[in-house]
């Protein structure tokens, strides 16, 4: 069978499996957050943790929540780290160093999963398992809960109240993240990850040597690091690692779980606002993105331009020789649409077009699909952007899902879009300004550019995957690339969840004749354009020193 | 929709119709059939005229606005200004760089084209302006002040005056009449010369100031402040001195503004990019790289278009009191229509002649044109007229039958007709209400046969009104058949309703009628729904409930009771015949008084809207075609690999940008026409529109900048020196 053909298997059973869950996945995940009942083990998170399930909350009261638990978590996660050495199955790892452990705690908060410290030699048992994998959860759960609070808005009329926050976020990783991450972690064992937390495994190699085997809750990790579009890999070398992606099926069975979320939340929206379709038209202009980059990607790495790669027979550089070019490509292209930022091949060994794909992909906002929650909402902004021109266009004041979309909600939107754009372009310029950051960068030229571009974009967008070459792992990378990761998350979540406060009180308008209709493939098409011109437009000039700038000079 | 419940009809568009046949002066209203404009414009919005001349004569003013204190109320244009000045700095500072002078001067330029959108704009409203001023000279009023009058000037009248006009007076403030008639000279206002009678109590008590009584002496209550009058905000609205930003235009404000951030930002950062890749980019192509990206063109035209949208309301004598109107009148999902006037013509006309058994209806139509000839009301004549386009009979005059003894209609006989004797043979044709026909057959011993009544009854339960006509002749006296009187709808009307339904627009009709005929015109005129036996307070009701179903309603208005309706709806069009208290209810008012203008109304609404969303596309779309020309301009000498980016083949990198920039400013005075004229607009469902605009706006959009920027560097070229 041709590598091609491969690929193009993949992709299809892929698309299949993903079809296969749509349905019943999405309307399970709007039943858990329309739901008026609460669980027993519930029931008891809330008594421990003082919090009223069915008290509604007005955006602000919600935005507080999310702040305030995301607040907490940080501070837990700091001191967790900075006091490892002090607490059981620490391995004998000393305590990581204040930057790191603040760069480490704002990641996982903020569902970037950016590392800057290599896993199995920095982070103890417990580390890695109450701290980094509880985060795992949670901070995937509160985009989703951000997600559907903003879907409520839409939904309901004349009313402030967007739900609570405390039952969206505990029915999220109760009812949804715990039951498939446990199975998808047995899946991940039987298929050989590896899960003990007993001490490493000195072995005798082959050749005679002696080789010490790290040991970890990894099959656990593994399969939350890539539900919840996280990212953060036990190990450095993340999902190339045999460990944690032992082969082909594996690999094809995390890219299932990087994707099968994001994309069934738009049944979920559909389901909530009333309109299946609704839901339809962002998943078709999330699919459409997702597969024109995965067609685009694997035609880079498969044609791989440029002499070094010809002479070498083939894009190899970088990627496992287990899944080879297409795997790996479908893999890239998944996990920067997505906020995800795992990888199972290093995306600055890509080909120049290759890399700048994967920069592009978290570029466009991480919205096709991106990150759990974080995807819907972002995708549901551009929506508003572009029923915005588009309802102009056809003669009224535009209204989307029967809300109109005034002033008020144009500002919040219109901030929404300027807030990453804004992070990941002023943070590299400075870097790039600065004398020191740029010794970080492995090459010269635009491809050292690409590099400190792609943390920033990175970070800015959580997504959380490097362009391996720099060295992210200094005081200047680790705060500047902490702080911008937590803006990059929490200001859009305010502005998201104003929006929503904003569309609840509306009262709705009928959809008639003249209406836009949202639910058709031209405004699914309109909607892939405007994602594509907006924020294609803003980071072209960067691109053009990067990427483009190293593949068009071959 | 239709109430079981009798109400009283308090005022209805037919009685106030009949009221006022009966004033002696024409009264243009509509009552009067209204020439079918339905069909002359059939719902296209035309198009104002933009003579280029207009260009040159608004420069001053468009100098004047380079004022940052006024460019800064546009805020992507007012970034171009202060792009404009750093660029001049920059070439003030190396005075032998041909290439710094010429992007500053385009970048001028730039600014000046977006000013002089603005300025042509308001220009066509200034012209109209001072015609208004001359009909406010100053006038003075003679205010009763007890029995005594005194002379005062007109600005010193307060609200509660009364002051006397007599004929070859000028009003001198609005207010209405509390005592006489008159004959009123509007045409300052209205440009109608005909005059209009105005009296004191009804609904035709309004009077204008700077309007001239033409006859008798009124007494009226002033009921404005100086300064505030409707003349004075006529003047501020066409100057668009008093003009603000409607809420679509600041919401579309608001996101032009982030766009020029995220895009000052993209620029901004670029320089330190630029420096690590060696290739340092002067000042002033950094701002002409930030001016080709920021949406000038919408930016430019925005003002322009709101301006334009309210002017061509102004050209169809509609004057919109608020912007916020003409934009909730492209919202508009429900519309209630008065039926007289505006879906009918107003008066019963005969429709058929329907003979009984035994007669055939040629017999009909002659012995009734005969009965009719001596009725001179609308609807004797209409029998007449009915006679001649279905049986080619010709109106035979008074004079022309000999021995002929006509009897006029009368109120009180209910019936009209003639006694003849035409060889020799007595003929005595009638024509009349039912009951006083029967009563006149029976009279003379003839006898009704039973389809005759059977007749009535159908066409009475059809909506309309039935005539008999009967003769007594040699073979006695008897029932001929029946005239079918029905209210006649306008031509075009059903085809109209079809549009706006198509546009998503439901049609309501209103009128005093009872629900059987009701039913009858509403079914006929094609609209979806109709309110029978309408009181201004079922109106009202309608009105709210449309409302709290999320739909914006437009309505139109002349009487006092209307107010409340009118103040309700989204969009309310008080008639310019009306009181002054609609008039100060409704937001927009039509000189014309015809109500049919609503949909024309509700299409400037729309094309405003229209007009604003594809500039915008139009403008967004365009970067991608700068950016191919200025990116490899600006570093293709660090990075050679980035010339394959140049795919529109520019000559040189200065050219490149400088072409950019040049198509950027001209392409906002290329736009200024449509601008102003609006897109194009066919009503067309929601679907068809958004892809008709996309593939022109959009898709174009995308094109155009790359035919364009490739042709002007062609051209520069051409100029020594650089080619």
């Amino acid at each position: 069978m041709s590598p091609i053909l491969a690929d193009v298997l993949q992709v299809t059973a892929l698309i299949v499996a993903l079809a296969l869950v749509y349905r019943p996945l999405g309307d399970y995940m709007a039943a858990v957050f329309t739901s008026k009942k609460h669980l027993r083990v519930e029931r008891w998170i809330y008594k421990s943790i003082g919090a009223n399930p069915d008290a509604e909350m007005r955006w602000t009261a919600y935005l507080r929540g999310v702040l305030a638990f995301s607040a907490v978590s940080v501070l837990f996660l700091y001191l967790l780290q900075r006091v490892q050495n002090h607490l059981p199955l620490s391995l004998g790892f000393a305590a990581v160093s204040p930057a790191q452990a603040f760069n480490t705690a704002m990641s996982f908060v903020t569902n970037t999963n950016w590392q800057s410290y290599s896993g199995e030699t920095t982070m103890s048992h417990v580390t890695q398992t109450a701290g980094l994998a509880v985060q795992n959860f949670v901070s995937a759960a509160v985009g989703i809960a951000v997600a559907i609070a903003l879907v409520r808005g839409f939904a309901r009329s004349r009313t402030g109240d967007l739900g609570n926050f405390w039952a969206d976020l505990v029915r999220c990783v109760v009812r949804i993240l715990l039951p498939i991450s446990f199975v998808a972690a047995i899946v991940l064992v039987a298929c050989g990850a590896i899960q003990d937390f007993g001490t490493w495994h000195n072995i005798s190699t082959l050749a005679g040597g002696q080789q010490a085997m790290p040991v970890g809750g990894v099959a656990s990790q593994e399969a939350i690091k890539e539900l919840g579009t996280n990212g953060g890999g036990f190990f450095n070398a993340n999902s190339a690692h045999p460990f944690e992606n032992p082969n082909a099926f594996t690999n094809l069975f995390e890219i299932f779980l990087i994707l099968a979320i994001p994309f069934s939340l738009t049944r979920t929206f559909g389901k909530m606002v009333g309109s299946i379709k609704q839901g339809y038209a962002i998943l078709a202009a999330m699919g459409i993105i997702w597969l024109v980059f995965v067609i685009f990607m694997s035609w880079s790495e498969f044609a791989h331009p440029g002499a070094a790669m010809h002479a070498a027979g083939g894009a190899m550089e970088g990627k496992e020789q287990r899944f080879g070019v297409g795997a790996s490509s479908l893999f890239a292209t998944s996990t920067t649409l997505t906020s995800t930022g795992a990888v199972d091949s290093f995306h600055s060994s890509f080909t120049a077009y290759g890399g700048g794909i994967a920069l592009l992909g978290m570029m466009l906002g991480e919205i096709a699909p991106g990150g759990t929650g974080s995807g819907l909402y972002g995708m549901l902004i551009m929506a508003i952007i572009a029923v915005f021109i588009a309802g102009l266009m056809v003669g009224r004041t535009p209204e989307y899902l029967g809300k109109k979309i005034s002033g008020r909600e144009i500002k919040f939107a219109a901030c929404y879009i300027l807030i990453t754009p804004a992070l990941a372009l002023i943070f590299t310029a400075i870097a790039m300004a600065l004398p020191t950051p740029i010794h970080s960068a492995a090459n010269p030229g635009p491809h050292g550019f690409s590099e400190v571009l792609y943390a920033y974009t990175s970070a800015a967008n959580n997504n959380g995957s490097a362009f391996a070459g720099l060295n992210a792992n200094t005081d200047w990378y680790n705060i500047s690339i902490g702080i911008c990761v937590a803006l990059g998350r929490f200001l859009p979540m305010v502005f998201v969840l104003a929006l929503a406060g904003s569309l609840g009180e509306q009262r709705p308008i009928p959809a008639s004749a003249g209406t836009l209709r949202t639910e058709k493939p031209l405004f699914a098409g309109l909607l892939v354009g405007t994602v594509i011109i907006v924020t294609g437009l803003t980071y072209f000039p960067a691109l053009a020193l990067g990427p483009l700038a190293e593949g068009l000079s071959s | 929709m239709t109430t079981g419940e009798t109400k009283t009809p308090v005022e209805t568009a037919t009685s106030r119709g009949a009221m006022s046949t009966a004033t002696p002066v024409q009264v243009p209203e509509e009552n009067t059939p209204e020439p079918p404009k339905a069909e002359a414009e059939h719902g296209r919005v035309g198009a104002g005229v933009f003579d280029p001349k207009q260009l040159w004569k608004s420069l001053p003013d468009a100098c004047r606005k380079l004022d940052p204190r006024v460019m800064v109320k546009s805020p992507v244009m007012f970034v171009v200004e202060i792009g404009s000045v750093l660029t001049t700095a920059m070439a003030i500072a190396r005075p032998s760089d041909w290439f710094g002078w010429a992007i500053t001067a385009w970048l001028w330029l730039t600014v000046v084209f977006a000013n002089l959108a603005e300025a042509v704009a308001e220009g066509r409203g200034k012209a109209q302006a001072d015609t208004l001023r001359k009909a406010k000279t100053d006038t003075v009023a003679r205010r009763l002040n007890g029995d005594a009058e005194e002379q005062v000037p007109g600005t010193e009248l307060r609200i509660g005056d009364l002051v006397v006009c007599e004929a070859g007076d000028i009003i001198p403030g609005d207010g209405d009449v509390v005592e006489g008639v008159a004959s009123v000279d509007e045409s300052a206002i209205t440009g109608e010369s005909a005059p209009v009678i105005r009296e004191s109590g009804g609904d035709r008590c309004a009077v204008t100031g700077g309007t001239k009584v033409l006859s008798d002496r009124i007494v009226i209550k002033i009921t404005t402040k100086p300064g505030e009058t409707f003349i004075d905000r006529m003047i501020n609205l066409v100057e668009g001195a008093a003009r603000q930003k409607t809420p679509n235009e600041i919401a579309l404000n608001i996101l032009l503004a982030s766009l020029t951030i995220v895009f000052l930002l993209a620029v901004v950062t670029l320089q330190p990019f630029a420096i690590y890749a060696k290739a340092e980019q002067s000042m002033i192509v950094l701002v002409a790289l930030l001016v080709c990206l920021i949406p000038t063109t919408i930016g430019a035209l925005l003002s322009a278009i709101g301006i334009a949208g309210m002017d061509r309301l102004v050209q169809r004598n509609v004057l919109a009191m608020s912007g916020r109107a003409v934009e909730a009148a492209g919202d508009v999902s429900t519309l209630l229509l008065d039926k007289t006037g505006t879906i009918t013509y107003g008066n019963r006309q005969a429709a058929e002649f329907v003979p009984v058994r035994g007669a055939t209806a040629a017999e009909v139509a002659d012995a009734a044109q005969l009965s009719s000839l001596a009725d001179e009301t609308p609807e004797g004549r209409s029998v007449v007229v009915l006679a001649k386009e279905k049986f080619g009979l010709r109106e035979r005059h008074e004079g022309e039958l000999a021995h002929a003894e006509w009897v006029p209609f009368t109120a009180q006989t209910r019936m009209s007709g003639v006694d003849i004797e035409q060889d020799a043979v007595a003929r005595k044709v009638r024509k009349g209400a039912t009951g006083s026909v029967v009563a006149w057959v029976k009279e003379r011993g003839g006898s009704v046969p039973d389809d005759a009544q059977r007749l009535t009854d159908e066409i009475s339960q059809a909506g309309g009104t039935p005539l008999l006509v009967a003769v007594e002749d040699a073979h006695g006296a008897r029932v001929l058949g029946v005239i079918h009187l029905k209210d006649v709808v306008k031509h075009g009307m059903r085809e109209r309703f079809d549009e706006l339904r198509r546009m998503g627009i439901k049609t309501v009709m209103i009128t005093g009628d009872n629900p059987l005929t009701a039913r009858a015109i509403a079914e006929e005129a094609g609209v979806d729904d109709f309110l029978a036996e309408a009181t201004p307070e079922d109106k009202m009701a309608l009105i709210k409930r449309e409302q709290a179903g999320g739909k914006l309603v437009a309505m139109t208005g002349d009487g006092t009771n209307d107010a409340p309706a009118l103040a309700q709806a989204d969009v309310g069009v008080a008639m310019n015949t009306g009181t002054s208290a609609a008039k100060e209810a409704g937001n927009m008012v039509d000189l014309d008084s015809n109500p049919t203008k609503l949909i024309e109304i509700v299409e400037i609404g729309k094309q405003l809207l229209i007009t604003r969303g594809a500039l915008t596309t139009f403008s967004i779309a365009n970067d991608v075609a700068k950016y191919f020309a200025i990116i490899p301009a600006m570093f293709a000498v660090a990075y050679p690999g980035l010339n394959k980016l140049n795919i529109m083949a520019l000559h040189s990198p200065q050219s490149a940008i400088l072409s950019a920039i040049i198509f950027n400013a001209l392409i906002i005075i290329a736009l200024v026409p449509l601008a102003l004229r609006g897109v194009q607009y066919r009503p067309m469902s929601a679907d068809k529109m958004l892809r008709r605009n996309l593939a022109i706006y959009g898709v174009g959009g995308l094109i155009a900048p790359f035919i364009g920027i490739k042709l002007i560097d062609l051209l520069i070229t051409l100029i020594p020196g650089i080619g």
